[in-house]
């Protein structure tokens, strides 16, 4: 009685401060109970990485992001150690510095930022000035002029102009012009053509700024070109000739100035890794306004970079799926084939989708026990054998890649999401199964798990628990309460309504 | 449609469910540290022969794969001798030969197997493929029991076992299991041998049940089980309740053979007993482990509570 007491007394304690925290968040902090709109959070890792000069003190600037077109800046943070830092405005522009007096290695400082475009708008109208023109030999001058009086023979105005300009340096068949002048220059294109818009007379800078791509860990900075077609500012895409500003563009600065200016050092380079995460668009504007205010919140698995965000979302699901094996097998009392196993099922048809998962777990199950019928004869010890399973299963899977690659069946390429080692022990005991049991309990115990499994992957695609596991962690506390309470349940099991049925029969 | 009893029945039958035997039996009344004298064969023999409870014979240990060879060699002194995992568990891994042809080995079911299958039987043993947790064990090699030809009758291709239910030292339900063509020699309820329930008063059959339906008699043999009476009853009851006082385990299976001169023999412990018994005896284990607790309280003699236990559980009268 003394431990039904205690349970009772954890589990209640548990279960209130899950249920209460997140009624707090819901109702205090705003955070939304039910799934609604997302928004697209990008983290953007900026790296800097250069080689030291000998014995010569080390300053580098980082021009920081100035939000523009609708980008909002959730959240920034600087790695740099051993380095002095500060953060000055300087002309309109945030510029953050690292010097130190010395250096030996190569190294690389970190400058990470969290941000999202709630809408897409308009960059403000500033003035129109224009841009230096740049010295030219007499040969380079002589085909600029030639190059402009074409441009301008073929253009009605400004704007096609510059359209023309874009797709005389972006075509195969580049005007005899452009390329000398590409050749000469040794610039990149953008820089070229915003020299021959200097010499045309027409107001024009870069904007410079990142494509954003999910996933990509060495992305590099972007251009477009602005220009002023006497009316307005227009952006163009100095590759495609799109005008206006592309999706997915994140603007660091607008002005063709350099972002990094390394003294003291060489081979400077500056790479972008990029991650996207989906997060409900409330959370996002909360934690834009009181990130700093709630402890609770700095503490939140919105604290952690977005990658290992994205590691939590998945964890978080687990806890649920346990609950579903626990409420299969005490309640319900299905026999699976290993505890745990069900779950590491659902967790590969989270990658394969259920369909192809289902067809491609029997296929190897099958396939694998079929083979080891076989090694079944050679008298192998237990070790040895299950190792040649798991090889036989790594061999099976890459048929099956390779094979559904061929004839261009892209699902099953995720065969590689199982579990090797669970399927060949899940094949080896089903096999020993099959020898002592017979073919009945291999399928009830199989078809347990996969039934147990299957459930378990509906529960976590289900939008709605993927949604609260992942904003309301806490939660998992209540779900541990009822799992606490689920320990101590001492009723029937619904098999056992099944398995005693006939009890009644003769009283 | 599937046919289900509703829980409220199985509630009225007392009938003990999965969860409330892990929970208020095993969980309760069986330490974890007593577990091992149980689930290691080798510990309960030596235990029994401490405390005087007759077990067979044992003939030979093999530890280490490379021990193997030799000891098949070796066992060509016995004619039968049973080969059982010392930490099996379910009546896995469970070899039985009851005699030879020639250099062959002949099963309990009469099928002839190779000196190789026998090595392969051990090494598989050995890596632990039969036992608890899939752990490296031991394998032991038993005398097999000369059973009593009383029983013979009463099962088909096996050794008919008693499997008597102790709690707290009382004796509460028992059963014998007889194996049929249908379960292929093996003493396992759900693979389709015949469960006989019996009357802890006075060891008679109370009733015979086979897939959970009630037989009169053996599918195979054709062996009446009304007319049974199991021999060496009291000798029995009594070895099943000193087990639960060897092994300090609360709630216990005891599994019992009568051999053809030495009479009940221990042949293993359980302690997570499976619910099957109640099937056999088409009567559930609730009302009664809750009178054996009240006669536990009572009193602490042996003798009594054994007596007692025939007192109230007997169901000939």
């Amino acid at each position: 009685m003394a431990s039904k007491t205690q349970i009772a007394f954890i589990a209640g304690t548990l279960f209130l401060l899950g249920v209460g925290l997140t009624l707090y968040k819901a109702f205090s902090l705003g955070f939304p109970l039910v799934p609604g709109e997302y928004r697209e959070v990008w983290t953007i890792e900026s790296k800097v990485s250069f080689t030291p000069s000998k014995d010569q003190p080390v300053q580098v600037d980082l021009t920081l992001p100035a939000p523009l077109a609708g980008w909002v800046l959730l959240e920034e943070h600087f790695a740099s150690s051993g380095f002095g830092f500060t953060v000055a405005e300087e002309a309109n522009r945030r510029k953050a510095r690292w010097t130190r007096q010395s250096m030996e290695e190569s190294t690389t400082l970190y400058y990470k930022l969290q941000a999202y475009q709630p809408s897409s708008q308009e960059l403000p109208d500033m003035p129109a000035t224009l841009q230096d023109k740049p010295l030219l030999e007499n040969d380079q001058a002589t085909a600029m002029e030639r190059l402009i009086g074409k441009l301008r023979e073929q253009s009605a105005d400004i704007d096609t102009f510059v359209a023309l300009l874009v797709t005389e340096f972006n075509e195969e068949s580049q005007d005899l012009d452009a390329q000398f002048l590409l050749g000469t220059f040794e610039e990149t294109p953008e820089a070229v053509m915003l020299a021959v818009l200097a010499h045309a007379g027409i107001p024009a800078h870069q904007i410079k700024g990142i494509r954003l791509e999910d996933g990509r860990r060495r992305q590099t900075l972007s251009s477009l070109l602005e220009f002023h077609n006497g009316d307005r500012w227009v952006v163009i895409d100095p590759e495609s000739a799109n005008i206006g500003m592309p999706a997915n563009f994140f603007v660091w600065q607008r002005g063709s100035d350099a972002l990094l200016a390394v003294a003291g050092g060489s081979n400077s380079t500056l790479q972008f890794a990029l991650v996207s995460n989906s997060l409900p668009a409330k959370a996002v504007i909360g934690m834009e306004q009181r990130a700093h205010e709630y402890a609770l919140l700095d503490f939140s698995i919105y604290a952690l970079p977005v990658e290992q965000q994205g590691v939590f979302k998945g964890l978080m699901l687990i806890p649920v799926a346990a609950l579903v094996v626990v409420i299969m097998r005490l309640i319900v009392g299905l026999k699976t084939s290993g505890t745990f196993m069900p779950i590491l099922i659902a967790l590969a048809f989270l990658q394969t989708q259920l369909l192809t998962g289902l067809v491609l777990f029997v296929t190897l199950v099958g396939v694998g026990l079929w083979i080891r019928s076989f090694l079944s004869h050679l008298n192998l010890l237990l070790v040895s054998r299950i190792s040649a399973v798991i090889i036989v299963v790594i061999f099976m899977m890459a048929t099956t890649a390779i094979l559904s690659y061929k004839f261009g069946l892209d699902r099953a390429l995720t065969v590689t999401f199982f579990p090797t080692i669970i399927l060949s022990w899940t094949i080896e005991r089903m096999s020993i199964l099959w020898e002592e049991e017979g073919f009945r309990e291999v399928f009830k115990q199989g078809g347990g798990s996969l039934l147990v499994a299957v459930l378990s992957f509906l529960v976590m695609t289900n939008r709605l628990v993927e949604h609260l596991t992942f904003n309301f962690p806490e939660l998992t506390l209540s779900l541990l309460a009822v799992i606490l309470v689920l320990g101590k349940y001492t009723g029937y099991r619904l098999s056992e309504l099944y398995r005693f049925r006939d009890l009644d029969k003769q009283q | 449609m599937i046919r289900l009893i509703s829980p409220r029945r199985l509630k009225e039958l007392g009938i003990l469910g999965m969860n409330r035997r892990n929970v208020g039996f095993i969980g309760k009344y069986n330490p974890r540290r007593n577990y091992r004298l149980v689930d290691d064969k080798l510990l309960t023999k030596e235990a029994a022969i401490k405390n005087n409870i007759p077990v067979p014979e044992l003939y030979a240990v093999i530890e280490a794969q490379h021990q193997i060879a030799a000891a098949t060699e070796a066992l060509a002194a016995h004619e039968a001798f049973v080969i059982k995992p010392v930490q099996g568990s379910g009546g896995k891994g469970i070899l039985v030969i009851v005699g030879r042809e020639g250099d062959q080995f002949r099963k309990s079911s009469g099928t002839l197997i190779s000196a190789e299958e026998v090595r392969r039987h051990l090494s598989n043993t050995l890596a632990g493929l039969y036992s608890l947790g899939g752990r490296n064990d031991r394998a032991m090699v038993e005398a097999m029991i000369q059973f009593d030809p009383y029983l013979e009758k009463y099962s088909y291709e096996g050794v008919p076992d008693i499997r008597v239910i102790a709690f707290k030292g009382v004796p509460v339900m028992a059963m014998m299991r007889c194996a049929t063509h249908a379960s292929d020699g093996k003493a396992n309820l759900h693979q389709g041998a015949v469960g006989v329930g019996i009357d802890i008063a006075t060891g008679k059959s109370v009733r015979a049940v086979q897939h959970g339906h009630l037989v009169t008699t053996h599918p195979d043999t054709g062996a009446n089980f009304d007319e049974l009476q199991l021999p060496y009853w009291d000798r029995i009851l009594d070895l099943g309740s000193r087990c639960v006082e060897m092994t300090g385990l609360g709630y216990l299976g005891v599994d019992i053979v009568l051999d053809k001169t030495r009479g009940p023999v221990l042949l293993e412990l359980n302690a997570r007993p499976g619910l099957a018994i109640q099937v056999a005896n088409m009567a559930g284990l609730r009302h009664r482990l809750a009178t054996a607790e009240k006669i536990a309280a009572e009193t602490d003699d042996h003798d009594m509570k054994i007596a007692l236990a025939r007192q109230h559980f007997g169901v000939h009268t």
